[in-house]
């Protein structure tokens, strides 16, 4: 509906999506104030209350023991992203400006790779990385990333580059500009926006990713998820440490959620609504 | 559009990479593990280089459905069911009724939405941890009733051995033919009320056959398993079904919200001079006229549902019987018990439970592209 319809938005409206907000942070207020808290304050009877004084020893020692994964992952992230982008943008200028008989077909069944629960693929992947020799070092699970994100990365930059006019490619055909000239000169600089939405999609992806990460990793090469997996998993844990080390592998992805919101919902969306 | 024959080489050239990449890692390896769950690998040296594999056929399977030893597949496979139907209902329902209150344009919209939304930026594992301090037995939610002077909950929200709704595994294919029925009995309904000749007979027939299986045939028939088996829907799976609502109705939310802005206002108006109220407007116009968008969220929720692993894995721990999932006990039998058949067959099975929700869309979104 238009938001030029002048109407009034009633009272109880307002409270329910209050109460709806106040639901929604219920997680983020434990996760604070758990975290923030002296270990020999945190009892289960009073996990409600704020703590009595700020202790943020929580989190220096949640990030020394998270460090070694941290860094896995921003590696992991950062190398996944850049690849599997920029196999995606120059698939989704073929699948979208250089079709040819069959493309749609082929566009189908790379598609079909998006939706596929994971744990069909993880028997014979886990088998590859061990036959070539990269099982268990960041190598295999960046092989994956990539590979498993070119469904996703075509589809977003096809839908993207579908927005420029063939109008423009044709003069630039007319030109002379050839398939990489195209490309190069004119697709690859009004890409920006698309680069951002696709890279800000597959950073939260990668980095949230756990199930390769659990499987496919040894010690030396886990991802933050698996850290933060182990150190909350264990039995009469400290609470306020998973709290802590939750705010530190959730932070990065948060921060771009705040900035990129809009970069991010739109990638969120690409998956599910056809043009 | 289509250019010369010498851009079709250049785009045939730059896509063969990504497609043989991705006719490996898919297609190659969806066959591989359909491969491998009709093996025995993994009774013997399961790691070895060359490990020995026997052809057994479809052995693995029938012991998942019927073998003594894999009654935790059973119930794993009940409770996904119920982790989807759950997950749909509510992402549905509360994504629809945020959607529907941010609709009128609230003051702090964005803010709001915002809000709703965040939990989907985050890693399962992130608000799993969160989440299963929340539902610890002896604080979180269960000191809620102690706030208004009553006794503190007692509920085990993740370790309850509980279930409601308990059924015999023996009457699972009568079960199962009866919902069939309905379904081959509503294909009749439809036929006959458009007058299709062929669905009448087929409905006919197919629901004929159905209600005989499951009235008659399947008490004749020897029981699938020699005792009785009883599996029902496990009230420790609850807690993670209210943590994977409030992670995706943000998405539902925005589908909706997007959906209901795009409807015509004169749809709205017109409405309005029908004397139409709100609540009337929304459920009556608005709401069927989203349904493409209510069909495509099931489809992409009920997928999602199959991807709770790291939810439950960080939430409750690989190992709880009770709120287990196909896709934690495919994780545990390969990679802890090494018995790589078996987990081939349960990821096999988990495949074809997606391919149910997803081929359909992707020929109904190929249509729609050509």
């Amino acid at each position: 509906m238009s938001q030029n319809t002048l109407r009034r938005v009633s009272p109880i409206v307002y409270v329910m999506l209050l109460a709806a907000m106040v639901i929604f942070l219920v997680p983020i207020y434990m996760a604070i104030i758990t975290a923030l808290k002296n270990p020999a304050e945190i009892r289960l009877a009073t996990a409600w209350h704020l703590p009595s004084y700020p202790y943020w020893q929580s989190f220096v020692e949640a990030y020394n023991m998270l460090l070694p994964s941290l860094r896995n992952s921003l590696i992991l992230t950062i190398t996944g992203t850049v690849l599997s982008s920029l196999v995606g943008s120059i698939n989704g200028f073929v699948f979208s400006k250089n079709r040819f008989r069959g493309s749609e077909i082929v566009f189908t069944l790379f598609l079909f790779g998006m939706f596929i629960p994971y744990q069909i693929i993880l028997i014979p992947l886990f088998q590859l990385l061990r036959a070539i020799g990269i099982y268990g070092s960041l190598y295999g699970l960046i092989l994956a990333h990539v590979v498993y994100g070119i469904p996703i990365t075509t589809l977003i930059f096809r839908n993207f580059y579908d927005q420029i006019p063939n109008s423009l490619v044709e003069s630039a055909r007319l030109d002379g500009a050839g398939f990489f000239g195209l490309y190069g000169r004119l697709f690859l600089p009004l890409s920006v926006p698309g680069f951002v939405v696709v890279g800000i999609w597959q950073f939260t992806q990668i980095w949230n990713e756990f199930l390769w990460g659990v499987t496919l990793t040894k010690q030396s090469s886990q991802p933050v998820t698996v850290g933060l997996a182990q150190l909350a998993g264990g039995q009469a844990v400290n609470w306020n440490l998973p709290m802590a080390g939750s705010f530190l592998a959730g932070f990065p992805v948060l921060l771009i959620y705040i900035f990129f919101g809009r970069y991010f919902i739109r990638g969120l969306l690409a998956g599910s609504v056809k043009e | 559009m289509v250019g010369s024959k010498k851009n079709t080489v250049y785009s045939m050239l730059v896509l063969l990479p990504s497609l043989i990449l991705l006719l490996i890692f898919v297609y190659g390896f969806i066959g591989n593990s359909f491969y491998v769950s009709l093996t025995d690998w993994g009774t013997g040296a399961a790691l070895r280089e060359n490990p020995l594999k026997n052809l057994i056929g479809l052995e693995n399977y029938r012991q998942l459905f019927t073998g003594a030893i894999h009654d935790r597949f059973r119930q794993d496979l009940v409770n996904a069911i119920f982790y989807s139907l759950f997950l749909v209902a509510g992402t549905l329902g509360l994504g629809l009724f945020l959607a529907i209150m941010l609709d009128k344009g609230p003051k702090g919209e964005n803010t709001l939405r915002t809000v709703f939304l965040f939990p989907m930026a985050l890693s399962f594992v992130v608000t799993g941890t969160i989440w299963r301090w929340i539902f610890s037995p002896k604080g979180g939610v269960n000191l809620i009733p102690t706030w208004f002077g009553k006794e503190r909950g007692e509920f085990l929200w993740l370790s309850s051995r509980e279930q409601v709704a308990v059924f015999n595994w023996q009457n699972v294919p009568q079960i199962v033919a009866l919902i069939l029925f309905i379904i081959f009995a509503l294909l009749l309904y439809g036929g006959w009320k458009k007058g299709r000749q062929t669905q009448i007979i087929w409905g006919a027939v197919l629901s004929g056959l159905m209600l005989f299986y499951a009235l008659v045939l399947h008490n004749l028939l020897p029981p699938i398993i020699p005792y009785e088996e009883f599996h029902g829907f496990s009230l420790a799976t609850i807690g993670i079904i209210i943590a994977a609502v409030w992670q995706y109705s943000g998405y539902t939310m925005a589908l909706y919200l997007a959906g209901l802005r795009g409807l015509p206002v004169a749809m709205y108006e017109s409405a309005k001079m029908d004397g139409a109220s709100d609540i009337t407007y929304y459920l009556k116009i608005a709401i069927p006229n989203m349904w493409p968008i209510t069909l495509s969220a099931i489809i992409i929720i009920s997928h999602i549902s199959l991807k709770l692993f790291a939810l439950i894995f960080s939430m409750a721990g690989a190992d709880n019987a009770s709120t287990g999932h196909p896709s934690v006990l495919m994780y545990l039998i390969t990679f802890r018990a090494n018995n790589f058949a078996v987990g081939a067959a349960i990821s096999v099975i988990l495949f074809l439970m997606a391919a149910l929700f997803i081929i359909p869309y992707l020929i109904q979104s190929y249509r729609a592209r050509r």
